[in-house]
This record gives structure tokens, sequence and C-alpha cells, in this order.
């Protein structure tokens, strides 16, 4: 700024006062703009950190380390009452077998090596092996029940699926090897051994990942030394493997971070957004249609429009008490099931899709309905016919953008109690279950230094999700959205 | 039948009438060769929309009625020797039946809970037989008169679209039901614990220490040890939040003003989803940061510096939520300030100005009730903010101004009372709904002076 408070200033003067103050404000200019770019800077590098530090410790998290041994399916072992239900197998000594084909893997003997032995192994192994028994019979080695053989022929054969009544040149066993099978059956000396690869322990698999330090005294780490010399042992045999984790996608909730997986969290998403989006999408068009298109434009519609953009302030938590009081104290519902959790939801993201489907409905110029209108449609017709087809883009952005935010969405859930320890997956929407972000928040919890990977790992599947959906929004806004 | 089977079951004769109504008003106008007032299919619209609507109308309140219902039934069920018990609760009570009847109950009750579940089941069965058969006789008996009212005089194009505009209507209703539903739901209990602990104390006490009945009763005898004082929380809202402002205003603005301002829309078209980006993470993933990776970090710095940081430290917490808002803040300012009129710039420049100079002294005042109500909208998003605080902030309800001490906030204080196990009518689960209510009132009287700022400051250029 020139002062003028001396009196006129000549030109020439100007120009010089001018020309002096110019490097200043040039260089006031420059400032102002690294500024400017110093911020945007600053917020992408806090957006490269929260990612980088999520994928670092996320994408381990989809991998694990299993440990690969021979192990003799022993019938009188795993089933001693011989009934073979899923009860009689949970009484049988699965874990014995499992543990001594790992004794022989490593060389233990004596009580305290196998103890240490037998500590390298997932609890969930015992299961897995059940399981597997369970689902497939056969796998049991007894003197009745046929067992297969080396050959993938032979072991159709042995389970009927080749029949011995079939001409010789029409099946691939021939006659002497049926003989041959026949002569080993009766002798008892078909023995099926299968290689399974069971998970390590969590702490196994932290030293493994270096997390465990072998120079830290014995003490004061949760693998001791015989354990550390387990490990190499079976490491040098090749039979410790670093791969992709089925536990984190197929298991479910499990105390045992080596054996927890996302799978039920993720139903569980699943079947809340459908409830979501089900309530969300028809009763926020109908109300945006409503408001927009119809309403007469009077004190009660003000009041509904000023309602809404307040619950759109509404903190989401409270979302969370509505449900917590209304749906389970007084409608008497059970909690922790997906139907309540989709319908809070369901209203938090009401007032997103109604502000974005009134919008696109503004959008949609009036020349459309005066011309319905004058060829004869009713207001229905031009309203149903024409208006919400050209304003449907806009509509089903704004729905994906809400469910996005529903699917990421966590303390509304925790009150209604979705933070419930679920093990079993969830098959309707009635059925308690819980959400991948609670999944995460309980993670998060949990001290196993595992855990912090699992967490990661589902933190990387929920953002993958995310940027998904928040990309087909982006899609279907450029390709069908018409600008008038 | 289950409720979705019965829904199912409606939505099928729905369609079934709708097929044997369309095709009627067909043949009619052909066997008759008279003119139908309507067009066909509005015919088939009407009979379904009366096989739908009221054996849906129906559905709803027998699926959300009946378990109002039992519970005032099996009230008389209980015994008035209990009833009359001082340690009786009705609620309790209630939960004991229904845990029978689920086939959750462990341990054993006593006899009475044992018969009124038996009564429970067996209302548990009527009403399934009854809302079925209803249900269903309502959707056969709406649709069939739907198709009896076929006719060529019969307009049924008005009436279907009489029944589309209600349709509409009401749904519009279902946002002022969820208001009514939070203020129902948030009022009623926050004056049954303002009945137990006063206003005063809530509101102008400096201890937050809540305690379960129970474990008062548990101690040395002494009434009041549970102290309900929601300063401290309210500091702790403030503090976490005032952190997160420090750090999302000067970034968000300056983000704004360089990407409306200066630069290409190249650039602009790159930064600025990636700018909304960090809007779109869950904020249980902030939480989890802020927890794992900012938190540990900042304390560690702090022990480098000599510092004492706790682990839960506020500034953890401030500064990941600051980090959460700054799109919140840089979305808002940036429309604002594009929509200040090209013409105020050119008229600057044309005095000579640089762009600085411009921005700072027109551009600026131009948008600055936009941005003010940008922030005011960011800090009602860090007030209502929960996971984050939940995750890395902690619990202790210190009374504390220092960034570097763990404190908490309103929002952490209601997750962790009501997470869980809550006994029912104790001050302390109450207290979380007198919280949630300061919450809603804080967040709207900010949103309120945002919209106000805007409407009332905002230049009108046109």
């Amino acid at each position: 700024m020139i002062s003028t408070s001396k009196g006129m200033v000549s030109p020439k003067m100007a120009t010089k006062r001018v020309a002096a103050s110019m490097a200043k404000r040039k260089k006031s200019e420059r400032n102002f703009q690294l500024l400017g770019r110093g911020a945007i800077a600053v917020a992408l590098a806090f957006l490269v950190v929260l990612f980088s530090s999520i994928f670092s410790k996320g994408l381990p998290g989809f991998f694990q380390y299993y440990v690969e041994i021979e192990v003799d399916i022993d019938r009188e072992k795993l089933d001693p009452t011989g009934i073979f239900s899923q009860q009689s197998l949970y009484d049988g000594d699965a874990r014995g077998v499992i543990r001594s084909a790992l004794y022989a893997a490593v060389g233990a003997e004596g009580r305290s090596n196998k103890r240490a032995a037998g500590k390298l192994i997932s609890p969930g192994a015992e299961q897995r092996l059940r399981k597997m028994v369970y689902n497939d019979p056969s796998l049991m080695d007894t003197t009745q029940t046929l067992r297969f053989a080396l050959d993938d022929d032979v072991d159709s054969f042995l389970r009927g699926f080749i029949n011995r009544e079939t001409p010789e040149k029409d099946r691939r066993i021939n006659d002497r090897m049926v003989e041959y099978i026949d002569r080993l059956q009766a002798d008892g000396k078909i023995v099926y051994t299968q290689t399974l690869r069971f998970a390590m322990d969590d702490d196994v698999d932290s030293f493994l990942r270096g997390f465990i330090k072998r120079e830290t005294p014995e003490k004061d780490r949760r693998i001791n030394d015989r354990m550390v010399e387990y490990i190499d042992r079976l490491q040098a045999d090749g039979k410790i493997i670093y791969a992709f984790s089925d536990y984190l996608i197929f298991g479910s909730a499990s105390r045992n971070p080596e054996m927890a997986g996302i799978y039920g969290a993720f139903i569980g998403s699943i079947l809340t957004l459908s409830v979501c989006l089900v309530l969300a999408f028809p009763i926020g068009v109908a109300t945006a249609i409503y408001l927009e298109e119809i309403a007469p434009k009077n004190r009660i519609t003000e009041i509904v429009e000023i309602n809404i953009n307040n619950l759109a302030a509404v903190p989401s938590v409270v979302f969370g008490i509505l449900g917590l009081a209304v749906f389970i104290g007084i409608f008497g519902m059970p909690r922790s099931i997906p139907l309540i959790g989709g319908v809070v939801l369901a209203l938090m993201t009401l007032p997103t899709i109604i502000i974005s489907s009134r919008a696109a409905i503004r959008a949609v110029p009036p020349s459309v309905r005066e011309a319905a209108l004058g060829v004869g449609a009713s207001q229905i017709q031009t309203i149903f016919h024409h208006v919400i087809p050209l304003a449907m883009p806009g509509m089903l952005t704004g729905t994906i953008i809400g469910m996005a935010q529903a699917l990421g969405e966590t303390a509304p859930l925790l009150m209604i109690g979705m933070v419930a320890f679920i093990v079993d997956v969830p098959g309707s929407v009635t059925d308690p279950g819980t959400v991948l972000p609670v999944q995460i928040f309980m993670w998060a919890d949990f001290a196993e230094r595992m855990f912090v990977q699992k967490t990661s790992a589902a933190i990387i599947v929920l953002l993958a999700f995310l940027i998904t959906m928040n990309a087909a929004a982006i899609v279907v806004r450029k390709k069908l959205e018409r600008r008038w | 039948m289950t409720t979705f089977q019965i829904a199912a079951n409606i939505l099928f004769i729905g369609f079934v009438y709708f097929f044997i109504a369309q095709n009627s008003a067909r043949q009619l106008q052909s066997s008759t060769q008279t003119k139908m007032h309507s067009r066909h299919h509005y015919y088939g619209f009407f009979a379904a929309f009366m096989a739908w609507l009221p054996a849906y109308a129906l559905l709803i309140v027998m699926a959300i009625g009946d378990d109002i219902v039992f519970r005032s039934l099996s009230t008389n069920l209980i015994p008035d020797a209990v009833r009359t018990n001082a340690d009786f609760n009705e609620i309790i009570a209630h939960a004991q039946i229904k845990n029978v009847v689920s086939g959750t109950n462990f341990g054993t009750q006593p006899d009475w809970v044992y018969d009124a579940a038996q009564a429970w089941q067996g209302w548990i069965a009527t009403s399934t037989t009854l809302t079925t058969i209803l249900c269903l006789s309502l959707a056969v008996l709406g649709g069939f008169w739907g198709y009896y009212k076929i006719n060529p005089n019969f307009r049924s194009r008005n009436a279907v679209e009489r029944i589309i505009v209600a349709l509409l209507a009401a749904s519009s209703v279902i946002a002022i039901l969820t208001t009514v539903g939070i203020i129902f739901s948030v009022v009623f209990e926050s004056l049954r614990f303002f009945a137990l602990v006063p206003v005063s104390e809530f509101l102008f006490g400096i201890t937050w220490n809540p305690q379960f009945e129970g474990a008062e009763r548990a101690g040395s005898g002494q009434m009041g040890l549970s102290t309900y004082g929601s300063v401290p929380l309210f500091a702790g809202t403030m503090l976490i939040s005032a952190v997160a402002l420090t750090v999302a205003v000067p970034v968000g603005l300056f983000s704004a003003i360089y990407l409306s301002e200066y630069a290409s829309d190249r650039v602009r078209g790159v930064v600025k989803p990636l700018m909304e980006l960090l809007a779109g993470v869950p904020t249980v993933v902030y939480g989890f940061f802020a927890a794992l990776t900012v938190a540990p970090f900042i304390r560690s710095m702090g022990l480098t510096l000599g510092l004492d940081v706790a682990s839960e430290s506020a500034l953890a917490a401030g500064l990941v939520m600051g980090i959460m808002i700054i799109p919140f803040i840089s979305s808002l300012s940036d429309d604002v300030i594009r929509a200040v009129p090209q013409a105020l710039r050119e008229a600057a420049y044309a005095l000579g100005s640089t762009q600085n100079e411009t921005i700072r002294q027109v551009v600026l005042p131009a948008a600055l009730p936009g941005v003010v109500a940008s922030v005011l909208l960011a800090v009602s998003r860090a007030v209502g903010e929960t996971m984050i605080v939940v995750m890395a902030a902690g619990l202790a309800a210190n009374l504390s101004l220092n960034p570097l001490d763990a404190v908490t906030t309103v929002t952490a204080q209601i997750v962790t009372i009501l997470v869980g196990d809550q006994e029912f009518e104790s001050a302390k689960t109450l207290s979380a709904f007198a919280l949630a209510l300061t919450l809603i009132v804080m967040t709207l009287v900010l949103n309120f002076i945002a919209l106000h700022v805007v409407n009332k400051y905002r230049e009108q250029y046109d």
C-alpha cells in the first residue's frame, strides 16, 4: 500500500516506491505458494505414511508359516470309540497323532523334548485333521474300510468309482493290479499317509519373522532354546514353508492368532450391508423424489428438510444408541444380529443418499418434465418414466458412497453388540455375527504380536473394498452422468 | 412360517394378482369392445398393491408388536411374592424368562421363570400361526378385491398414483421418525439419569468416576463413591479437537487455497481425489494407526526429548483425528473459494495486486463465511468422532490441558459404558445417555451456527 498521508506523490516517486517493494512482494508471493504446496505435501505425506504403515504391516499378514510333516492317520487313536461322529473325533487323540508325526520329523525323544516340540504346532492342526477325516472318512486306516494307494486311479478303484465288474479294457486298473490290491488288503498292508500342512504357533511365527530375537535372553522370550533348535532343524529340512494364509481368508474369529480369519466378519459385513442397501436405497430415493417433485412447499416440508440436514450431522455413535434403545430395548430384538446392524446403518446413511439423490433430481432440466407433461403424461408417469432414469446415475453414486460409509462404520455396531466373540459364520441376517471393521477393532485390542499383522491384513481387505466402491462411484458418475 | 417366508409369500401373491388382473383387464376390453379408463397394467398394479399393502402393514405390526405384548403378558405370570421383593426388577425378570425361551439360560432359575417361559413359547407358536394365516389371507382377499374392482369405469391409474404418492410421502416420514427415535431414546433415559444424579453435578463436577451400584455396595458402605462430573470428558474432547484443528485447519486451508487458485487442472484432478481418500478411510483404521504407530512414535520422541508422554496421549489421538478431518476442511473451503466471482480477482489484479495479495485481501475475506462454516463442520466431526479416541485416547478421565497427558472423551465413555453387559437402571448405564444428549446438542449447535454463519454473511454477488 502506498501511503498518501504526506500529500501527493509524483508519478516518478510512486514508480520508484513500487519498484522498491516489488522484491518483497514477489518474495511473499513465493512464500505463499510454497505454503500452499507445503500444505498439500503434508496432507499427501500423511496419506502415504498411513497407507505404507498399514501395508508394510499388513501384507505379511496374508502369509504365514506352515510345517509339512508325514502323518499316519491311525483310526485307533483318532476315533477310539469307533462311532465316527464329530464328537467321537473330539474324544480321540488327534493331537497325539500329529505330535508323534512331529516328533519323528524333528527327532524328539524324552518328555521335555517332546513337550518343546509339541509347542511348535498350532492347536488348530488337530481341528484341521479332524475336519479332514470327518469330511473324508475313507482317510481312516481301518481293516474293513478300503484305503487308497499311491496312484489316484487306485484310489478311485478303492472308493468304488471303478467297478470290478467293468471289462478290463474299459477300466484304468488292470486285473493284475486288482489282484495286488486285494492281496495287500488281505494282509492289512495298505496304510495311508498323507502330507499335511499345519500352521505354526503364533510365537513361532513371530520368531521366524524376526520379531522375537535369538539374542534375547531365554527367559524373556516366549520361545525357549530347545524350541529354537527344533525350528532350525525343521527349517534345515525344508519342512517349514511360508505360504499364503488360508486361515486368514477362510478362518473365523479365534483367540489363537495363527487360526484367526476374517471369513465370518466378511460374511457378516455382506449381510449387514445387504440389509442396509435394501432399506436405504428405496427409502432414500423415495424421500428425495417426494421432497423434490411432489411435496408442497410448506412448513412441514421445510421441517422435514431441516431434519434431514440435522440427521446428517448427528455423530454415528448416536445411531448406535438409537438401535440399542429402540430395536433391542423396546422391540425386544436379539443383540449382535446383522439385521439390526443393517437397519441402524441404513438410518445413518439415509441423509447421504437423500441429499445426493435430490441433487441428481434437481439437475434434470425442467424442459424434460414439461415435454412429458405436454404429451399427456401424468405427474407420476413423468417422474417414473423420465426424471428417475435420468437422475439414476447420480442417485447410484450417492448410494455407493453411502454404502462405503456404512461398510467402514464401527461405533454404532459396537453399541448393538456386534462386538461379541462369535466363532460361527452367520448364515442369515438373524444369526449373531460381526463385521470387518468391528473385527479389526477387536483384533487391535489383542496383545499377541501376530494379531498386528492379521489386523493390518484385514484392514487391507477392507480398504480394497472401500476403494473399489469409491472407484465404482467415480466410474458411474463419469460414464453415465449427463450434463445439460 | 418365519417372518421372511411370510414376506416372500405375500410378494408372490401380489405378483400373481398383477398378472391375473392385467390379463383380465385386457380380456374385458377385447370381449366387450369398451375402452378401459386406464391402461391394463394399472389394473394389475392396483390389485398387487391391494394384496401387498395391508398384508405387509399387518406383518410389520405383528413382527414388532409380539415381543412387547408377550412381555406385558408375562408380567402377570410373575408371582406376587417375587414382585413385592425389594430386589425385584422387571427388566431383569423378563431377561431371565427370555433366556430360558431362547435356550441361552445357564444355571437354574426359580420355577416361575420356567412356567413363564413355557407360556411364552406357547404364545410364540400361537402368534406365528396367527400371523401366517392372517397375513396370507389378507393378501389373498386384498388382491381379490383389487381384481373385483376391474371395470371400464374404474380409474385405476389415479388410484395407483395416489398410492404411490402416499408411499413416497411415507418414506420421507422415516427421517422424522429417526429423529423422534433418537430424541425418545436419549431424552427419556437422560431424565432418569438426572433423577439419580443432579444436573449441576453432571454439568459442573470435575471428577468422572462412574461405578456400578453393586461395586458401591461392596465397598466400605459409603454412598456416593461414584461421581458423574462431565467436565473432564468435555475438556478432553475439546483438547483432542483442538489438537486436531491445529493440524487440520492450516493444512486443509492452505491446500484448498493452492488447489483452487494456483494448481493446474491436472494437478487438481490428481490431488483432490487423493486428499478425499483420507476421508474415505474408516475411522477404525485411523484408530489402529494412532494406537500402534503414532502413539508409540510420539512417546519415544518425547522420551528422547526428556518429556514424560502418556502412552495414550491426547496428542496422538488429536494428530490422527486432524489427518482425518483435513479433507472436510479442504473440500468445503475449496468449493467456497472457487465460488468467489472471477470479477473480484480481476479487479484486484487491475489495481496491481500480486496473486497472493489478491487472495489474502480480496478472495479470502469474500470466502470467509464458507471457510468458517467448513471449520465448524470439521469441529462437529471431531467432537462426534468415536473410534480414534476409543482406540488411542484411553479411558483415564484426567482434567488436563497438556496434550501429552492421557485424556478421555465423551464418545469414548459412551462406547465403554454401553458396550458389553450393562446393569439396567444403574446410574452408570444411564449416564451414557446423558452424555449422548449433550453430544447431540453440541453437534447440532455447531451445525446450526455453521449454517447461520453461511446464510447471514454470505455475499450476494449476482
